[in-house]
């Protein structure tokens, strides 16, 4: 199929503008599919986006579509996520494309995600079109939504489709968009092989398999590929496309195509997201510029609750992160938890899911320590270096000064709420810089806020204080000097490596307090008293009391059934293996964990 | 030679189900006692013939609610027993009974059965903690039963008492072991309540002020005491007796030595080997009996022989262990029973192993550390 017959292009939106459903009604009305086999959503292929209703990972899809003119065109949908932790996934989905559906909303609007997706594709060099969706909601208001999307962005929408992508309204229309709006690629298909890797996941038959868009020249079965930056040499195995959840085999890809590649790589550090594959024997000229690199903004120690599956957690990382680059662990050693990883991620909803995904894809146990930022740590002999575990934080004495990341914040919220929203910010040490009117009574706050003050419960924090209707985004600013200290925990007057984290000096007593009182009901009664205490640089400033055990006692012994007895006992004595030995005292698993969520009250 | 068992007799039937109660008995099934009763007489004569070659030295009818059973129905039972099985003259025959469920024609026709032991569930002698538990009968109630007990010649009485009762005070506790202790019974089990699953209190636990840990300490405590001055002897975790009136059933299980359990969910261990009838009535009417068999290893019986024994106040004996298992608790045991010396919870004195006051306290605490096995 020439180019002019295929259309590569994403659906960006404000997380639930109904995106997702969106892409299920272009798969279903292009026809590849019946609606019989179509799943709920086709393109959520993993348990946990369909249970949270979220994407997280991009993924693409071939369709074929028969266009008013007669003709048929090749649709190449790739999917996005929508949340602000996952711009580099857009990122990486929007540099295989060549223009983009922005779904809005017809009764909220423009939302903080909007735009920053749609100044991402407007940074790719994107075609950006709009749709008005959910018009079948009683509140929509499609035309003051397209006065928004022209005042605040700038691009053409009143010729926008009015759909309802859930009632199937209005498809018919986009699908003809699609076709006139979007441009067809172009790369010359003789030149030498120049791919962009946009993701990839590994099969344990087929081993890594590589999704790509082809800018130029073409790749079939048996040519020799190069991938630029590692230098990794494979021959091609199978090239294709994305049937709906499925790899359809093909006999060549050719510039302007969206397809994968498979190699028989085993190795999945060989293929790195954003590098260029070309053809080891007439290799291109230059690489195709990569994604911006993104940087970890969120960090934590991850262990096996069960030390002996250390090798399997590694295992699973390495997987996770061949199709998440934006993933990164190394290895550490924690005094508490044993062997383990301290794992960098773009926010704390990209660390939940990593999590969970361990959990659940990896079948593992995991023991998550408390999620903090990187910090600098200027010490007095000159040297500055980056902190990503509070354990490693130099003495007092040796440091001159910490600086902190601090995110350039917009919050986008109704007039009613703008009082509530700003005390909030000035609550998480934010700084004010302005107010600015999108229409009479919706506002856009910005403000400059240290990262950690957002990581832990800001957006829902956001969400409960607006009923709902505040919308966030953020970017990295820099880094900026603020008086930190590290906060030290002791149980049994030892100090707990795996508890102690970084904390602005104004806040360090409050939460000192709440780690006490949290960890005492979490740690059950010993034959001994033990006193859990929060210090900072050797100081105490909080302390609660884990009482002596008094009583562990089965009064009656059920008659004859000494067999019950003996399970009970087994069951005790199971419990205590699983806890962590801190010095003398066994403290559950669960109480690594449940610190996490002191802001929860 | 002939062997000794202690025969233990279900009935699991009562009037109403305590809060309390994760026992296995039925408030709704009365009609079926009738078959119940038969389904038990012919589990008797079979277990007496597989296992002729013992004497019954104790036997102990438990529920349930013994007494809610006509008289002659008891009488007929344990003429039945006496048919098929060899009971020895002087064994220790107990029935449990109720003060809301039992008369002077039945404690008379108890007496002429054989029954020479009653335990009576009292459980607080305070009128609103018996409303708390669930419990059918008053303190004036039990009084009265207490007294035709003793004039139908009943000379070995048990009361059972319960301490750490929703709403109980130390004061209030106290005053149930005075009233008591008043009347001089022979033996007394107190126990403290424990939340279990499935029972009402369990589901309804949030509807009621539970004593902390410290206050159900404090009374068991004050049990020690109180009833250590009044001349009752503590020998075992939950059980008081005056000298000589230990209820030799309940040693049978603590010591390893053989009993037989007949009716459903009664548990057995006879020759090594543990044994345990069907939970459910409807399968035991159609003839199904035993459903869990178990061979114990030396381990298990080595871990048991530590874990029973030990809750008894007299303890085990280094070279009663070492008769039994051929070889030295001290080599198996060595390095638990040191941590366990260190931290107060066991006390080593010659060649007996007992727990300490603080030991009995946590007692699940220091028997856990006594399971070898990994499983």
């Amino acid at each position: 199929m020439d180019q002019k017959h295929i259309r590569n292009f994403c659906i960006v939106a404000h997380i639930d503008h109904g995106k997702s459903t969106l892409a299920d009604r272009i798969i279903e009305a292009t026809g590849l599919l019946t609606s019989r086999e179509m799943q709920e959503q086709v393109l959520d292929n993993m348990d946990l986006e369909r249970e949270r209703g979220i994407t997280i990972k991009s993924q693409a899809v071939r369709t074929v579509y028969k266009a008013k003119d007669g003709e048929e065109y090749i649709f190449n949908l790739i999917d996005t996520p929508g949340h602000v932790d996952f711009n580099y996934e857009v990122s990486r989905s929007l540099a295989a494309c060549d223009g983009a559906i922005l779904v809005v909303d017809a009764a909220q609007g423009i939302e903080a995600q909007t735009l920053a997706n749609v100044y991402l594709a407007l940074d790719h060099d994107l075609d950006v079109f709009p749709v008005i969706n959910k018009i079948d909601l009683p509140s929509a208001d499609p035309d003051r939504v397209k006065d928004e999307i022209e005042d605040c962005i700038g691009i053409e929408a009143q010729d926008a489709p009015l759909i309802s992508a859930k009632q199937g309204i209005g498809i018919d229309e986009v699908l003809e968009a699609i076709v006139q709006k979007i441009p067809a690629p172009d790369g010359d298909p003789d030149a030498p092989l120049k791919a962009l890797i946009f993701d990839s996941v590994y099969d344990s038959y087929k081993g890594v398999i590589i999704f790509c868009r082809i800018r130029e020249g073409r790749v079939r079965k048996g040519t020799k590929i190069r991938m630029m930056a590692t230098g990794a040499c494979e021959e091609v195995v199978e090239v294709g496309f994305f049937g709906a959840g499925a790899f359809n085999p093909c006999e060549e890809l050719s510039a302007g195509m969206v397809g994968y590649i498979t190699a028989s790589i085993k190795n999945v550090k060989m293929t790195r997201v954003g590098d260029t594959v070309t053809d080891d024997e007439r290799p291109c000229a230059e690489p195709l510029p990569g994604y911006k690199k993104v940087n970890s903004m969120v960090y934590c120690g991850m262990y096996p609750a069960d030390g002996a599956k250390y090798p399997d957690l590694r295992d699973a990382l390495e997987k996770l992160q061949l199709n998440d680059a934006s993933l990164n662990y190394e290895p550490e050693t924690s005094i508490a938890l044993g062997f383990g990883f301290r794992c960098g991620f773009l926010g704390l909803l990209h660390l939940e899911i990593i999590q969970e995904r361990l959990e659940r894809e990896y079948n593992l146990d995991l023991v998550t320590t408390a999620p903090g930022v990187v910090y600098r740590v200027h010490t007095t002999d000159g040297n500055m270096t980056e902190l990503t575990n509070p354990s490693n934080l130099p003495e007092a004495n040796l440091i001159d000064y910490m600086e902190e990341p601090v995110v350039s914040a917009e919050i986008m919220v109704t007039s009613e709420f703008i009082g509530p929203i700003m005390q909030l910010c000035q609550e998480r040490r934010g700084r004010y810089l302005s107010t600015e009117y999108i229409e009479s009574n919706r506002a856009m706050l910005k403000y400059e806020l240290p990262l950690n003050e957002i990581i832990y419960d800001f957006f829902d924090a956001l969400k409960s204080r607006s009923k709902g209707y505040a919308s966030f985004d953020y970017e990295f600013k820099g880094y900026e000097r603020a008086p930190l200290v590290k906060l030290d925990i002791l149980i049994n007057r030892e100090e707990v490596d795996a508890l102690s984290f970084i904390v602005h000096a104004d806040s360090a007593y409050e939460r000192g307090r709440r780690m006490c009182v949290k960890l005492k009901d979490e740690i059950p009664r010993h034959l001994f008293e033990i006193p859990i205490q929060a210090a900072v640089g050797g100081k105490i400033i909080a302390r609660e009391t884990v009482k002596a055990m008094r009583k562990d006692v089965l009064a009656k012994c059920y008659g004859g059934d000494i067999t019950r007895k003996k399970k009970l006992l087994e069951k005790q004595k199971e419990g205590k293996k699983r806890m962590r030995q801190i010095g003398t005292v066994e403290v559950p698993q669960a109480a690594f964990m449940s610190v996490l969520k002191l802001d929860d009250e | 030679m002939m062997n000794d068992l202690g025969l233990y007799i279900h009935i699991p039937f009562c009037l109403r189900k305590c809060r309390y109660c994760d026992f296995l008995s039925f408030d709704d099934k009365a009609f079926l006692t009738g078959r119940y009763i038969d389904r038990l007489k012919a589990e008797i004569a079979d277990r007496a013939e597989e296992y002729s070659g013992f004497k019954v030295k104790s036997i102990y009818i438990g529920g349930g609610t013994p007494s809610i059973l006509n008289a002659g129905v008891i009488r007929d039972l344990m003429d039945h027993v006496y048919k098929f099985f060899d009971v020895t003259d002087e064994a220790e025959i107990s029935i449990e009974v109720n003060p809301g469920s039992v008369d002077e024609q039945k404690l008379h026709e108890y007496r002429r059965s054989g029954i020479n032991r009653l335990s009576i569930g009292l459980q607080s002698a305070r009128d609103d903690e018996l409303a708390v538990l669930g419990r059918i009968h008053s303190w004036k109630d039990f009084c009265r039963t207490y007294e035709l007990a003793r004039d139908n010649g009943f000379d070995n009485i048990n009361i059972d008492l319960i301490s750490a009762i929703p709403g109980q005070s130390t004061d209030s506790y106290a005053e149930s072991l005075q009233k008591i202790i008043s009347l001089e019974p022979e033996h007394i089990s107190a126990y403290s309540l424990q939340l279990e699953e499935g029972t009402y209190f369990y589901e309804h636990r949030d509807e009621y002020e539970w004593p902390d840990e410290d206050t159900d300490r404090d009374m068991y405590h004050q049990s020690a005491a109180l009833l250590g001055e009044a001349g009752y002897d503590r020998y075992e975790i939950s059980n008081y007796s005056k000298p000589g009136y230990e209820c030799r059933h309940n040693i049978i299980y603590w010591c390893g030595d053989d009993y037989l359990g007949v009716g459903i969910g009664a548990a057995s261990y006879m020759e090594g080997i543990r044994f345990r009838n069907t939970d459910s009535i409807e399968e035991y009417l159609k003839g199904i009996r035993c459903t869990e068999r178990n061979v114990l290893s030396e381990t298990d019986r080595i871990e048991e022989f530590m874990f029973l024994g030990l809750r008894m106040t007299s303890g085990i004996s280094a070279s009663d262990f070492c008769g039994r298992f051929g070889k030295s608790v001290f080599d198996i045991y060595g390095h638990i029973l040191e941590t366990c010396k260190k931290d107060g919870l066991i006390m080593i004195k010659d060649d007996i192993i007992r727990l300490t006051e603080f030991g009995l306290d946590v007692s699940n605490y220091v028997f856990a550390k006594f399971l070898l096995n990994d499983r």
